[in-house]
């Protein structure tokens, strides 16, 4: 079954074309990767699918489980399973992490028809992913990644993801700004929450890093807006050796 | 009719962005008397949440070693105008944090005045306005430090946030001083709730409303920061901030 369905997608960012008829499917159960050069269009990938202000989709379609992803708001969006890693997750000051993702997740919850969790069921929950990333629970309670090193940004993007539980999670160079062992933690966090049969992963890197931890199924190199290769594991290995101007070629 | 019954105009700097049409109907306003005696603590907390025209003016003394502290929430006047005019005796404390929280074609405004008449007397002001709609928000702040008043320690904290393009904020601190040996800080700014926090919070699925008032309860929460009421005063806030947006 497809989750993620992407079909000569164009988008425009200040007018200036980025994205050049990216088509890509994702079945349920898989985990691809998208690597590329700076300027590729890697990031406006996802701000596209997360429906962010100022990028413009001039033509295609995208849909998440058979619903018109395109057509949603951002935060309907993530009500129909789409979670969305930053790759520079933002500061909130005065809203608590625990906070912001309960009413984050019950807001989901409602949206979706399902009763709203009481603030034991969400401490609980919450408590259980942190642990799972690592990450001191007392973290949680502070304002929203305000001091928090880049590293651990990264891990509350994870342990966030784990709280909401989506069906399908883009995430953008989660691997960048970590260190080796965080960049074990986040990649066992990945396998641990979305390695499932009904889940799907789009991860947006750099480097080969962090598909040594997380296996995707397939790689895909994005030039110039678009897909220009697709293959197993060893791509990316083989663009680490050859880099991107030779495989891409 | 005496001097101090004329209706202010526009070139008195404290009544600018005034409605004076509904200050005319108040006109002229009792001077409320607050007086702490030396050595003493007080707390007085202002809510303003109906409707209707509110003008106040307080005068304040707070003398030697006294301590008091003010908050104020402004959210439902049509034209809510609270005056503040403390004198703070040697080594006095006063604290002010109020949040003025305007929506459709509300005018709020603060006028504060504070006199550090001995020395080593601490003044704290932390104002937060959020103005919607065609609203209007105003604070003018002043900090006088007299002749002697040495060891002074005067601190205004202002900040402004706007939800649309056509509504106003008007913000204005002042210092007015006449000794060597003071602190007197102030920080002034006026802005809109940040786009990226908005996205990204989106992203995690809370609707913009929901989004918006989350950093607004953060935002205005400033203002009542240790005080006796705190929870009373960010209850009614987030009443007020929920029917604005």
């Amino acid at each position: 079954m497809t989750l993620l369905q992407i079909e000569d997608l164009h988008a425009t960012v200040a007018d200036k074309p980025i994205l050049k008829g990216l088509s890509l499917s994702i079945g349920a159960g898989e985990i691809h990767a998208i690597m590329g050069p700076n300027g590729a269009g890697k990031s406006t990938l996802s701000y596209v699918l997360g429906g962010r202000p100022g990028y413009e989709v001039t033509g295609g379609s995208v849909t998440l489980g058979g619903q018109d992803l395109l057509a949603m708001a951002p935060h309907e969006r993530a009500a129909a399973g789409l979670f969305l890693g930053f790759q520079y997750p933002v500061e909130i000051p005065g809203v608590s992490f625990v906070q912001f993702l309960r009413e984050s997740l019950n807001a989901q919850r409602i949206a979706r028809g399902q009763t709203p969790l009481s603030g034991g069921e969400f401490l609980k929950l919450a408590r259980e992913q942190a642990a799972l990333l690592r990450l001191d629970m007392d973290m949680l309670k502070r304002p929203v990644n305000v001091g928090f090193s880049g590293g651990e940004k990264k891990r509350a993007e994870m342990v966030q993801m784990g709280i909401l539980d989506p069906m399908f999670a883009v995430l953008d160079e989660t691997d960048s700004g970590l260190d080796i062992d965080a960049l074990r933690v986040v990649g066992d966090g990945i396998n641990a929450v979305m390695r499932h049969p009904d889940k799907g992963v789009l991860l947006i890197t750099h480097y080969q890093r962090l598909l040594d931890y997380v296996k995707p199924d397939f790689v895909h190199v994005l030039a110039d807006g678009r897909i220009v290769r697709t293959g197993g594991p060893e791509l990316a290995l083989e663009l680490e050796e050859h880099g991107y101007e030779a495989v891409a070629a | 009719m005496s001097a101090t019954a004329l209706l202010p105009t526009r070139k008195d700097e404290a009544y600018r962005y005034a409605d004076l049409t509904a200050l005319a109907l108040l006109w002229p306003v009792a001077v409320e008397l607050i007086f702490v005696p030396a050595g003493e603590t007080r707390a007085e907390t202002i809510v303003s949440l109906g409707a209707a025209a509110t003008v106040r003016e307080l005068a304040v003394v707070v003398e030697a070693g006294a301590a008091f502290d003010l908050r104020v929430l402004s959210a439902g006047s049509s034209y809510g105008r609270i005056t503040v005019r403390a004198e703070l005796g040697a080594g006095a404390s006063f604290t002010l944090g109020a949040a003025q929280l305007a929506g459709g074609a509300q005018t709020l405004e603060l006028v504060t005045e504070v006199h550090h008449t001995g020395p080593d007397a601490v003044s704290r002001q932390t104002v937060r306005s959020v103005a919607g709609g065609t609203a209007t928000a105003n604070y003018l702040g002043k900090v006088a430090v007299a002749r002697g008043a040495d060891g002074t320690d005067g601190e205004q904290s202002v900040r402004g946030m706007l939800l649309n393009r056509a509504a106003t904020i008007n913000a204005k601190p002042e210092l007015e001083i006449y000794a060597d040996d003071v602190k007197c800080a102030h920080g002034c700014a006026v802005g809109e709730l940040d786009a990226n926090g908005l996205f990204y919070m989106a992203s995690r699925g809370l609707p913009p409303e929901l989004a918006k008032r989350l950093m607004l309860q953060a935002f205005v929460a400033e203002a009542f920061t240790g005080a006796a009421e705190e929870e009373m005063l960010l209850e009614a806030a987030l009443k007020a901030l929920g029917e604005m947006l």
